[in-house]
């Protein structure tokens, strides 16, 4: 597995320059150096994708003129192929099969409208599947009401760009994911809208993976999911109302910067959900009314850095297994809890955050408070205890419980910020 | 004109009015006197429906009252030590008693009589008592009402403004109102009241013309006629229980 | 009707001078002020003004409210002893008294709030609910002041009364829920939680502002009754109900009470 994915990779070295390329700017002129000029529709010489596919040579370009087409899966084993549609050509699944699958080498999809897989509870039915394939490119396309939008399998090198994907909404045991990629290391995802799948985009043992600019909305799971994919950096996304925003699990060293958290506001709803990963760094994104801002389960070794946390339910929270953490620069607004926990001996490390609930001074004037921040209340434990205490929340008998815990603190964790900002960073 | 019938109330196991009946005639003044604490004030508050009865009933003209209290348009009262609004000036007190009563005539001669414009600006909580007490009667007077009751109406009150007074109830009298004043100087309702109701224990023990109370006692004074009817009283009390003094 | 309006009328401009009442609403003003000069951001200042709402109000309504109708024994008698029923004088009386300190209310909090909070980043609805809330707040513990003053006749009892019943509601009721759930925690208490929560008058006015201010927390319980409740318009609904009724109840044993007591 892993030695037949590093000789692809090697290929995919000398390949990816001649497909990001065919991106840039070759594609817009399928014609050049003589190359096939293949044009599909009624009225034209193929009638069918799968005609001008199977007529195909090498480099040639197949232009789709506008219409509905209806047609058993196509399966392009042509390499360098580019396939153009005009005004989003629709490809119907007819609710029964996967609509294109790409098993060569830099082959160029852009411009397809691909609609109706239907349901398959045996197979990741896709619109568009690349099996094993380096250095293609999947752009501009639109997914209507498919199962699986667009898979990679033990592909490489891919560049999944600019496509619209609204899935069906239907629940988790009925809906897939909307850019899923399986065994596909160094690929990336830039600038797409996912809506209305399981998880908008789901990275399952593909390292090196890019993630950018993409709006992810609405989808049942989570926004954006990592299983066993390390090394992988995803920035500038928004992630608004999933079930959780994005979900990394059993990865190390995942770079997460100047992304947006929004909304997810379930029973299950994070931001940010870590569980088991290591070596990480969150920085300058936003977390902004998430029933959990950021959830850290066997989380270690993270650089955490002037993100701001905004009208969260929980901003933070920091399971017993969560260590060696660093808090730097941090904003806490409007949380009804800014960190909570359900251990006494937190060992993570809080620095130079801002606090809104914090009423210290700064007599030295050095812009830091003199008094150290506790940032863990009381009565967040109580809640993690017994969450149905849930609803004395902003009750005065809580103030008193903090105050107390105050003058007394023996119960909350011993987690300070010993120099809380005194003003906003931001 | 108005009359109590078998009225009843107690204060927990202490039993204030057992059973009293009083009927106020047009024209005449009748002097309410009693030991302190039997009940005289709770009788006129009876009267005016501010204290509920446990029993008995109030007649109007001879028709019982109704409970909305709309007959109070006839009746004038000042109470015992006055207690009114103090945040108030004197001249918010009569504008809020007239707006209450829209259309109502107006007997204003006591205002003038006791120069109360003088004071038209002052807030109540700063009247003394004795101006505390010509504000009340005035207001009593106010809508020259066909009853007039008046708790310790001379209490506090200077001798002219006493006077003044007096020449107010009679002139009401001449009206035919029917006034009842309750009083501990007996000289002083002894120059104006024609019947007497003495209350004790709970019961009228004498009810009826002054005139008839003097015969009854043999006195020629009322001071020493109430004298003797507590006198009586207190032998009643501690001796053998006889025959009352009725009218 | 409008013998009810004299009464207010008359009841209400002796409290509009009251320089309590007028200490009051200023107060309120000035630690609004306060709160957006100090204090930043719009939630926040509605946070610390939520506080200031459950803790304030209900204790200025109550003892406000104890002392004046026991110092209006005065003006009760004089009006009862005029031509007018016990009903008028008593709606009279209770709006006398609950309108002036609601005003005072929302002109201490209300217009401050609306003037920041207009400029600052502030939920617009958890503006109206506490708004809302303060307001119904302030009719429910005037109607039980007025329980208190009439069910007493020495002033200082009365008062007594009043600080007790502001202790249990405002905090010794939590306080025992909070007992409860620690006690309970292996029970299902989402019900007779929510139940408890709609008995006293101060927690449903905060689980109101709650709905707006803090969705985000309660909907992170995984109880499937709290998201009904606090997922929808629903839980608003219910909680501005609850209220109306708190308010109206000891309205009616007030009223109660007066028509049939003796002064």
């Amino acid at each position: 597995m892993v030695t037949e994915v590093r000789a692809r990779l090697r290929r995919a070295s000398r390949l990816l320059a001649g497909g990001l390329a065919a991106v840039v700017g070759g594609a817009v002129s399928g014609t050049a150096g003589g190359a096939q000029d293949l044009v599909v529709g009624a009225g034209a010489r193929f009638a069918t994708l799968g005609a001008a596919v199977a007529a195909a040579t090498p480099g040639a370009t197949i232009r789709v003129t506008p219409g509905r087409y209806a047609e058993p899966t196509v399966v392009v084993r042509v390499p360098r192929l580019t396939i153009i549609g005009e005004d989003w050509p629709r490809f119907d699944g007819e609710g029964a099969h996967e609509i294109l699958v790409i098993r060569a080498d830099s082959v160029t999809v852009r411009g397809l409208e691909f609609a109706n897989t239907g349901i398959s509870q045996m197979e990741d039915r896709s619109a568009l599947r690349v099996t094993e394939s380096v250095g293609c490119v999947l752009a501009d396309n639109r997914f209507r009401d498919a199962l699986f939008a667009i898979y990679l399998e033990r592909s490489t090198g891919c560049l999944v760009r600019g496509n619209d994907i609204r899935g069906t909404g239907g629940v988790e045991t009925r809906n897939g994911n909307g850019v899923h990629l399986w065994y596909s290391p160094y690929n990336r995802v830039e600038d797409n809208q996912v809506r209305g799948q399981r998880d908008g985009i789901y990275f399952e043992f593909s390292r090196g993976a890019v993630a950018s600019g993409n709006l992810s909305e609405g989808n049942r799971r989570y926004g954006l999911h990592f299983m066993f994919s390390d090394s992988c950096r995803y920035e500038r996304n928004t992630f608004r109302d999933n079930g959780a925003g994005v979900a990394v699990m059993y990865s190390k060293v995942i770079t997460m910067e100047e992304n947006a958290f929004l909304g997810a506001d379930g029973s299950t709803g994070y931001g940010l959900l870590l569980k088991d990963i290591t070596d990480g760094s969150i920085s300058r994104n936003r977390f902004e009314e998430n029933s959990t801002g950021l959830f850290l389960e066997g989380a270690s070794r993270l650089d955490i850095r002037d993100n701001d946390f905004r009208r969260n339910g929980w901003a933070v929270r920091l399971m017993a297994d969560a260590e060696d953490s660093r808090f730097r620069g941090n904003l806490f607004a409007g949380n009804a809890f800014d960190v909570s926990t359900n251990s006494r001996t937190l060992r993570s490390d809080f620095e130079g955050n801002w606090w809104d609930a914090y009423r210290g001074y700064d007599l030295d004037r050095d812009g830091t408070g003199d008094v150290p921040f506790r940032p863990v209340r009381l009565f967040a434990l109580v809640v993690e205890k017994h969450p149905e205490a849930l609803l004395l929340l902003r009750s005065p008998i809580t103030s008193v419980l903090d105050a107390a815990e105050r003058v007394f603190p023996v119960l909350t964790p011993a987690l300070a910020d010993p120099r809380p900002l005194m003003r906003a960073p931001r | 004109m108005i009359a109590l019938e078998g009225i009843r109330k107690a204060y927990g196991r202490r039993s204030v009015l057992d059973g009293v009946s009083l009927a106020l005639e047009p024209g005449r003044i009748t002097a309410l006197v009693g030991p302190n604490g039997t009940g005289k004030t709770t009788l006129i508050k009876v009267i005016l429906g501010l204290t509920r009865p446990d029993a008995g009933r109030l007649l109007l003209d001879g028709e019982p009252v109704d409970d909305d209290g709309a007959y109070r348009a006839r009746i004038g009262y000042a109470p015992q030590a006055p207690r009114l609004p103090e945040n108030l000036a004197v001249g918010e007190v009569f504008a809020m008693l007239r707006a209450l009563r829209p259309g109502a005539a107006l007997d204003e001669r006591l205002i003038e009589d006791f120069g109360l414009r003088g004071e038209w600006q002052t807030r109540v909580g700063t009247l003394s008592g004795g101006w505390r007490q010509k504000l009340s009667s005035a207001c009593a007077f106010l809508f020259a009402p066909d009853v007039l009751l008046l708790d310790e109406p001379t209490a506090g009150l200077d001798p002219v403004s006493s006077g003044l007074l007096k020449a107010q109830l009679r002139a009401a009298r001449e009206a035919g109102r029917a006034v009842l004043i309750s009083s501990h100087i007996l000289s002083e309702l002894e120059e104006i009241a024609d019947d007497i109701a003495f209350l004790s224990d709970g019961q009228f023990r004498f009810s009826g013309p002054i005139s008839g109370l003097l015969e009854e006692t043999g006195m020629r004074r009322l001071e020493p006629a109430v004298a003797a009817l507590l006198r009586g009283l207190r032998v009643e009390q501690g001796g053998a229980p006889r025959s009352r003094v009725r009218a | 009707m409008s013998t009810i309006g004299l009464v207010l009328r008359a009841s209400a401009r002796d409290l509009a001078r009251n320089r309590w009442l007028i200490a009051y609403a200023a107060g309120f003003w000035a630690v609004t002020e306060a709160l957006f000069y100090f204090g930043g951001s719009g939630p926040q200042v509605i946070l610390s003004l939520l506080n200031a709402v459950l803790f304030v109000v209900p204790l200025v309504a109550l003892v406000f409210g104890t002392a004046h109708v026991h110092a209006s024994r005065e003006f009760i008698e004089m009006l009862l002893s005029q031509p007018l029923s016990r009903r008028s004088v008593f709606a009279g009386l209770y709006l006398g008294l609950a309108l002036p300190l609601t005003a005072a209310f929302l002109l201490g909090a209300g217009v401050p709030l609306l003037l920041h909070g207009a400029a600052a980043d502030a939920p617009r609805l958890a503006l109206v609910l506490l708004a809302t809330g303060g307001a119904l707040l302030t009719l429910t513990f005037a109607a039980l002041a007025m329980v208190i003053a009439l069910a007493t006749d020495d002033r200082l009892r009365g008062m007594m009364l009043a600080l007790g019943a502001w202790f249990v509601l405002t905090l010794a009721y939590d306080g025992a829920v909070l007992v409860l759930v620690s006690a309970m925690g292996d029970w299902p208490l989402e019900r007779p939680l929510l139940a408890l929560m709609l008995l006293n008058p101060v927690d449903v006015a905060r689980v109101l502002v709650l709905t707006a201010l803090d969705a985000s927390a309660l909907l992170g319980y995984t109880g499937a009754l709290f998201r009904r409740v606090f997922g929808s318009a629903l839980g608003p609904a219910v909680a501005v109900a609850a209220l109306s009724a708190w308010a109206a109840i000891p309205v009616l044993v007030a009223r109660r009470r007066f028509l049939r007591r003796d002064f």
